[in-house]
């Protein structure tokens, strides 16, 4: 009998599996423990319309707190879990208190990878993860203000583009030598690079950042090649890990994220796994991975609900992700490693495009730029593994949902 | 605050007062109501979020982007009276609107 459902992580997974759990009908005691001291809260406008101050913190949130009090949702906000016990199956927060579970769902997340270089821990040094990180940064937009972002991924490019609208100077510094290079493919690079240069974003790529340097407070970075860039904000974004301390500390299997089944059970049968900390078998490309995107947030918690209710149901999805940039929007479906055919569809410079990824005549990943058609047809295609005409792909004229 | 009336597919109504200055979907979701899932949240990036609008309606709000569009024609059976709620902004003159709610929406 399943009387108590815990869950740690008051993110996208967390509010779900609240959703999914009380929907289904668990009418048990349900306890939603978080360290950040807000309702569960939405983090992809964090970098876009949050940051701006276009969007009030208030529709950020997934739910109100009557949603919370009508389907009796024990909120413990502003804790956090130290200790897990997976024998006695409790959980301890830091201020001491111990929950017991009959099932433990952790949706712990993933943390910003931080900067280890001299200067790194410099006041002016900034990253973006939560809802807390903001002010600081907004507490910097000043017309003419030296931003300076290391790393041109999402998080990077995203933020630069928010700083640029809010009349900062911005330059990105990218190891790689293009930016967002795990990711897309070089012409969406390129597009989005080109976009950036044409909203006065200083993009500067195979460079390597070796030293933060200040009194006190960041005023330079200095490169490998000796350059160095005036800064009077700094905001990293070089990735993330998966938050995974809780778990491996009570033994549970973690390599490079909690290692959970399709059913998103842990090494530990009471206790399951969603989101970001997970890593986890993607059955349509039969590997594992791990994913930071709010649909497998999402989609996994869903799941991680309903197998703990006892009903065997497989997590199974094809993976999405966005990126909105300026006034662009980039919309990717599926997982482009193991392609062997790139395709591009439509011209960059008509600002609508799409690049597939294809292995033989099967659809793998679609890179869609400001091209919504692409994108939802590419879901449909790749989780049904259709195979395409490949010879017809590059005419876009033809709808890729006619392309079978 | 306008009065937006939802009916879902079962013909249950479920009358809402919708702030001003967020969007329909936001609206939805704040009151719960069932079938709208907006899994991205707003960003026009999922489709989960469609929703019919009662065709007296249609010519208050602003006309359909392409993006919209792009994504609609995805959407659980997109009518021409479809939208993607979280791209309608509620506004004063939207008092009243009639909002009717797939009976699913598209899950891959």
């Amino acid at each position: 009998m399943i009387s108590t459902i815990l869950i740690i992580g008051g993110g996208q997974a967390g509010a779900q599996a609240i959703d999914t759990l009380r929907r289904e009908g668990f009418g048990g005691r349900l306890v939603l423990i978080g360290d950040e001291p807000e309702l569960p809260y939405q983090r992809p406008p964090l970098s876009k319309k949050f940051l701006s101050g276009e969007m009030a913190a208030d529709r950020l949130l997934f739910r109100h707190r009557s949603f919370y009090d009508e389907h009796r949702v024990e909120l413990r906000l502003g804790r956090r879990a130290v200790r897990l016990d997976p024998a006695a199956r409790q959980v301890e927060l830091a201020d001491g208190e111990t929950l017991a579970y009959d099932r433990l769902l952790l949706c712990l997340g993933a943390q910003s990878r931080r900067l280890t270089c001299p200067g790194a821990a410099l006041a002016g040094v900034h990253y973006l993860r939560g809802l807390a990180d903001v002010p600081p940064i907004q507490a910097g937009f000043k017309p003419g203000a030296k931003v300076l972002i290391i790393g041109g991924g999402y998080i990077g490019l995203e933020t630069a583009a928010t700083c640029r609208k809010m009349g900062c100077e911005v330059t990105v510094l990218e190891m790689a030598d293009r930016v967002m290079n795990r990711v897309v493919a070089p012409s969406v690079s390129q597009y989005f690079a080109g976009e950036h240069g044409t909203h006065g974003v200083a993009i500067i790529c195979d460079t390597r950042v070796i030293r933060l340097e200040g009194a006190g407070r960041v005023e330079r970075v200095v490169c490998a090649d000796g350059s160095d860039h005036a800064a009077d904000l700094v905001i990293v974004g070089v990735g993330a890990v998966a938050t995974t301390e809780l778990a491996s500390a009570a033994g549970l299997a973690c390599d490079n994220g909690i290692v959970v089944d399709e059913y998103c059970r842990t090494s530990d049968p009471a206790i399951y796994a969603a989101g970001d900390c997970t890593n986890h078998p993607s059955l349509r490309f039969g590997r594992r991975v791990r994913l930071e995107s709010v649909d497998n947030a999402f989609e996994q918690a869903k799941t991680a609900a309903l197998n703990m209710l006892d009903r065997a149901v497989a997590h199974d999805r094809v993976p999405w992700f966005w990126s909105d940039q300026f006034d662009n929007k980039l919309l990717i479906v599926g997982l482009s490693q193991d392609y062997d055919a790139q395709v591009l569809r439509g011209d960059p410079a008509s600002r609508s495009f799409s690049v597939c990824y294809l292995k033989g005549r099967e659809l793998l990943a679609v890179e869609a730029v400001n091209h919504s058609k692409d994108y939802m047809a590419a879901r449909k295609l790749i989780a049904e593994r259709a195979l395409l005409r490949v010879d017809r792909l590059a005419d876009s004229e033809l709808a890729l949902k006619d392309a079978i | 605050m306008p009065r937006i009336v939802f009916t879902d597919s079962g013909g249950r109504r479920l009358e809402i007062n919708a702030p001003l200055g967020i969007t329909l979907m936001e609206a939805a979701r704040q009151h719960g109501v069932p079938g709208v899932v907006a899994q991205c949240g707003g960003a026009c990036a999922c489709a989960t979020c469609h929703v019919y609008i009662d065709p007296a309606w249609l010519a208050k709000l602003q006309p359909r982007e392409d993006m919209e569009e792009g994504m609609l024609e995805s959407a659980w059976e997109p009518r021409d009276n479809s939208r993607l709620s979280c791209q309608i902004h509620i506004t004063a003159d939207l008092d009243g609107l009639e909002v009717t709610v797939p009976e699913r929406q598209r899950e891959t």
